[in-house]
């Protein structure tokens, strides 16, 4: 299979100074991850806060570099300098806080920011922000400006920014951690979108159990360490291991458990609502 | 103790060409040592409304009384209004700017005017109600996690000793276990210092589990005002609204469409588990 990202024994280290500058300590955010993913995965990462997952994130496109180990983006390793602009058109980021990524008057040029930094001729940029925001449903509002939108559309425009530049990956940390419960689903469905139809491969950072019952692969953190790996099914069987990483499961999950220990004989790993009905049906 | 608003019309860019009118004409009443869950779509008017309970902003029209008394009549005390109605902000661990966790704290009381002594009282309490023993004194802001830092900020409200206690989203960008923290505080805060709590919140599953009276806004109207149990019954309604209800609310309704003589009341997870052992010891 193709693989589009690959880490390798990477560790990466924070260093604490004092008042006159003198080394005090260091924290090891990330401590020996490798972790390969295929191209066209769409991979939940899990993690409480401070859980290192977030800084594993950044390693993807070389916001940070490793203090030991490697990451490949591809075939182009993050510490190669003459590749970052390569490696971050490759891979985009959308942050948590839509206001501090959108920065024209106009939805069309915020999308365009992008390619134009690239300096794709002017044609190509009207075309691509044409089929970016076509992509993200929001084709209607190109001429607006974003202080008028939603939480929700805002984020929908700064992943559109991001498909303008043609990436293979797109990397989410927290996109919905500030936005209610139509935009999260807003934001969700057209990351589903992307990755479905465009064969985006998405890394989506999230506190929301939810929004990861639709992943094909689901990384938990803990401590600077990957703990669990594995189908969405397969990590939230795991109820108290879960717990036991200041995690939680998806709402019909818990419900599941919790009838399960009153002794209904329920399988393990129930995500939806749907799923719940069909299996209490079987047994009554 | 009680607030009461009558009529509140606030408007942002009044006499331009887009005047927007955040709430419309809300009347409410909010009683002492209530419970409520305030809900609403991002632009609803929820952050408008509850910036005006503490004087924050002032109405374009209406009238705002705490214990009977008119907020912007004469001789009425804003400091003491807002020592005693609390406001947390959202991401308020932001606003967090001393050099150590006691100095934040003791903040609030120190504006007071209160002598030295009664300050650090103030504080140290504030702390303890937000779960931060001595240990935490003397730390950085800088060294604490995320839903640390944010329970330091919440205790530097807390210092103010305020009888009403309002979060606006108090648990956004926080991993599961920090939030569950965070409400299980207010919660006791709520129960224990008998706290008027008003939560501002996007999640319907944490709503449905700690308040006793919701409120929904939508376009700056207040939509349905009743227990959690009462709103989630108008959840076709509440999903026009850019809302939702609880899974849970789902779930019982999807069983009662299979035949499952459950009681479509149930909104959270202990209360779905006992509804349904209850129906399947009858079958």
């Amino acid at each position: 299979m193709n693989k589009i990202i690959k880490i390798a024994k990477l560790i990466y280290e924070y260093t604490k100074y004092g008042e006159e500058g003198d080394v005090v300590g260091k924290t090891r955010a990330i401590d020996d991850v490798s972790l390969e993913i295929e191209k066209g995965d769409f991979v939940a990462i899990l993690g409480h806060n401070g859980s290192g997952k977030s800084t594993l994130a950044k390693h993807l496109n070389a916001i940070f570099l490793p203090t030991e180990g490697t990451v490949w983006l591809g075939e182009m390793d993050t510490k190669d300098t003459d590749h970052i602009w390569d490696i971050r058109q490759r891979a985009g980021m959308v942050f948590q806080n839509p206001d501090n990524q959108i920065i024209a008057n106009v939805v069309e040029e915020d999308v365009a920011f992008g390619p134009e930094n690239l300096g794709v001729p002017s044609m190509e940029i009207w075309e691509r922000v044409e089929k970016s925001l076509k992509a993200v449903g929001m084709t209607a509002y190109r001429r607006q400006s974003p202080n008028k939108l939603s939480g929700g559309q805002k984020q929908r425009v700064a992943i559109a920014g991001v498909v303008a530049m043609k990436p293979d990956c797109i990397i989410m940390d927290e996109p919905t951690a500030m936005l209610d419960p139509h935009g999260r689903a807003e934001v969700i469905e057209t990351v589903e979108e992307l990755n479905r139809t465009e064969g985006i491969t998405v890394v989506l950072i999230t506190h929301y159990m939810e929004e990861v019952i639709h992943a094909n692969r689901v990384i938990v953190m803990d401590d600077g360490k990957l703990v669990m790996d594995g189908t969405p099914r397969e990590i939230f069987s795991q109820v108290e291991k879960l717990k036991s990483y200041r995690l939680d499961v998806p709402q019909m999950t818990e419900l599941a458990y919790e009838l399960k220990k009153e002794g209904l004989p329920l399988r393990d790993g129930i995500l939806t609502v749907q799923e719940l009905v069909d299996e209490l049906c079987q047994y009554v | 103790m009680s607030i009461r608003l009558e009529k509140i019309d606030y408007i942002y860019e009044p006499d331009t060409a887009f005047p927007v009118h955040a709430t419309d004409h809300v009347s409410l009443t909010i009683h002492d040592g209530e419970f409520i869950g305030l809900i609403g779509h991002t632009g609803s008017g929820k952050s408008t409304l509850i910036q005006h309970l503490n004087g924050l902003i002032r109405p374009t029209s209406g009238k705002i009384y705490y214990n009977d008394k008119d907020i912007y009549g004469d001789g009425f005390s804003m400091k003491e209004l807002r020592s005693k109605v609390g406001l947390v902000f959202q991401y308020p661990e932001h606003q967090l700017f001393e050099s150590d966790i006691l100095s934040d704290v003791c903040f609030g009381p120190k504006n007071l005017g209160l002598p030295k002594e009664e300050v650090e009282r103030r504080a140290k309490h504030a702390l303890a109600l937000v779960g931060m023993d001595e240990s935490f004194y003397g730390l950085s802001p800088f060294e604490l996690s995320g839903g640390q830092k944010r329970r330091v900020a919440i205790a530097g409200v807390l210092a103010m000793e305020p009888e009403v206690l309002i979060l606006d989203e108090p648990t956004a960008g926080l991993d599961p276990k920090g939030r569950d923290e965070i409400l299980n505080q207010v919660k006791k805060l709520h129960e224990e210092n008998q706290m008027t709590i008003i939560l501002v919140s996007h999640s319907m599953e944490d709503v449905a589990r700690f308040a006793s009276r919701l409120i929904v806004m939508d376009h700056g109207k207040v939509q349905f005002d009743g227990t959690p149990t009462e709103v989630f019954r108008h959840y076709k309604e509440l999903e026009t609204m850019g809302l939702a209800a609880p899974q849970v609310t789902y779930l019982m309704h999807a069983l009662k469409e299979k035949g499952w003589d459950v009681n479509l009341d149930a909104i959270t997870v202990s209360q779905a588990k006992e509804e349904i052992l209850r129906v399947i010891k009858k079958k």
